[in-house]
């Protein structure tokens, strides 16, 4: 991050040739793919999708499997190229991965800054460390955790350099039910404390609801359904609010309403 | 653990009070752990030699291989035990360690580059598959009868196995941490240091433990059969004026070079691979 992040304001598009002419989006979205196409041999993953993600907002990517939610995300993470269309993102933005992808060989607090230069990265990593509950663990392998608390590490490793960007992809499907509810928590408390842009890629209807500002429901390669969540935590958790919203969710997934 | 076979059930309990129930009777521990047996073995072997059922002409007693060693360490004829054992480490560690720079960068820009793969790997998989013991004719013819041809075999019996280990374990690094590091702003510096050699690292500690290994195989071949100093020279002599105790000791002096090498390592891998939860070290 830090490599990228001299300026903070940066955006770094990426385009492809195939795409002639269009024009960059230069308003004051965070993310912006206009007409965005995957292709992987004779699939087509990502149909002309287009999205728009506003400062700030909490945007969740619902989808089944296989539908190319996780392919959106490598395409916003600069991880791959689209085929066609164009992607703008912050240029200053972390990926948190479905396995927390933590260096074994490294100790805790090196993982949490191992893209930052600075010299007192051991300080840094105490202060996120604590934000995520691990202030314990700084000096310990990665091996010795467990797997809730490995995530916690690659989340605070996300937040470290104060990305405008933060990309989160299934982060918690690997692990059991209560600790998904307590990493739930988490999330919203780090959201209080930075300003970043968050997508997360979920194929769990119930987490939609619980963190997301916006749902959206990916099918056939494009943004099926837009959702905007104006609940509070409590409407979040019950209520005929989040009852119809869960239905609603359910249905345009694909799934039978009986299934709840 | 007890068995009440009956109901079909196991029942599990702390280790200690069910072990030492069941198995009162057999619990033996002895205090040289692992040396036990081959100690025991030489304390049998010196006393059937000293009660003479093992015949001298073909078997040397340990004390007599002791004997022999205090002797040749500064009286050996034509040269001393120190001398020999000296010029045999040297050609070991020399080849040791040309095998080791030679393979070790080799197959690092191999594993890292595809041009580096192209032009090492096919010249290399060639030369694994001939026994470099092989090789040493050719090597006398090429590089003479003096140290070069000797070291030059054992640099190549070490060279091997580092690169072909290296090479792997470099191209099997978990590309998912690599795109986690890209993914993190990683400089290409940092990519090599912080996860692609660490990650490569217990593929290249079995590398160095056969390169080692290798070693002393070349530089037993390479003493006998051409040499005139060196713990294989001393065997030949040994065999040359039917000295069985001297040429025990060459023996003993190869496994304790070859037992040190694996040492050397494991101690390397303990405190390099401490992060593995296997290594003991356990929590940080």
């Amino acid at each position: 991050m830090a490599a990228l992040g001299r300026n903070g304001a940066g955006m770094s598009a990426v385009a492809v040739p195939a795409a002639p002419g269009r024009a960059i989006d230069t308003s004051s979205d965070s993310v912006t793919a206009t007409s965005v196409v995957r292709r992987f041999g004779e699939r087509t993953v990502l149909d002309q999708l287009d999205l728009r993600i506003a400062p700030r907002e909490f945007v969740i990517l619902l989808g089944q499997s296989g539908c190319g939610k996780s392919t959106l995300l490598r395409l916003l993470g600069g991880l791959d190229l689209p085929d066609g269309g164009t992607i703008t993102v912050p240029r200053k933005r972390a990926i948190v991965f479905q396995e927390h992808r933590l260096l074994p060989w490294q100790r805790v607090w090196s993982n949490v800054t191992i893209g930052l230069r600075n010299a007192d990265r051991r300080a840094i990593a105490l202060q996120v460390l604590e934000e995520v509950g691990l202030a314990g663990h700084v000096d310990a392998w990665p091996k010795t955790l467990s797997g809730g608390e490995a995530q916690r590490v690659s989340l605070a490793r996300a937040l470290v350099a104060d990305p405008d960007l933060v990309l989160l992809d299934e982060p918690f499907a690997a692990l059991d039910a209560i600790t998904r509810l307590r990493m739930h928590d988490l999330v919203r408390a780090l959201r209080e404390q930075h300003d970043s842009t968050m997508l997360l890629v979920t194929h769990d209807v119930d987490e939609a609801i619980a963190l997301g500002d916006r749902i959206l429901v990916m099918r056939d390669g494009r943004i099926a359904n837009d959702h905007r969540v104006d609940l509070d935590v409590e409407g979040r958790a019950r209520g005929a609010a989040r009852d119809d919203l869960r239905g609603a969710l359910l249905s345009e997934i694909g799934l039978p309403q009986s299934a709840s | 653990m007890a068995t009440t076979a009956e109901y079909g059930f196991d029942v599990f309990a702390p280790k200690s009070a069910a072990r030492r129930r069941r198995l009162r009777g057999i619990r033996l521990r002895s205090p040289l752990g692992i040396y036990t047996t081959p100690l025991l073995l030489l304390v049998a072997w010196e006393v059937l030699s000293a009660s003479g059922m093992l015949s001298p002409t073909t078997f040397a007693s340990p004390s007599q291989v002791v004997s022999a060693a205090t002797h040749l360490w500064s009286h050996g004829e034509p040269s001393t035990l120190r001398a020999d054992l000296g010029i045999s480490l040297m050609r070991a560690l020399t080849g040791l360690a040309i095998g080791l720079t030679v393979g070790g960068l080799a197959g690092t820009v191999a594993g890292l580059t595809r041009f580096g793969e192209q032009l090492f790997n096919g010249p290399v998989q060639i030369l694994n598959t001939i026994p470099f013991l092989a090789l040493l004719p050719l090597f006398i013819i090429w590089f003479g009868i003096g140290e070069v041809s000797k070291i030059a075999m054992i640099a190549l019996g070490a060279g091997i196995p580092v690169y072909i280990n290296l090479f792997g374990a470099i191209r099997n690094v978990d590309q998912r941490l690599v795109e986690m590091a890209r993914a993190a702003g990683v400089s290409q510096k940092r990519l090599l240091t912080k996860v692609i050699l660490p990650g490569a690292l217990p593929g290249a500690l079995i590398g160095l433990r056969l390169a080692i290994a290798y070693s002393i195989l070349g530089l037993v071949v390479a003493e006998q059969i051409n040499a005139n100093s060196g713990i294989g020279f001393m065997i030949n002599q040994a065999q040359t004026f039917d000295r069985i105790d001297e040429m025990f000791l060459g023996l003993v002096i190869y496994a304790i070079l070859g037992l040190t090498g694996d040492q050397i390592v494991r101690v390397l891998e303990r405190y390099l691979l401490r992060w593995r939860p296997s290594a003991g070290t356990g929590r940080a």
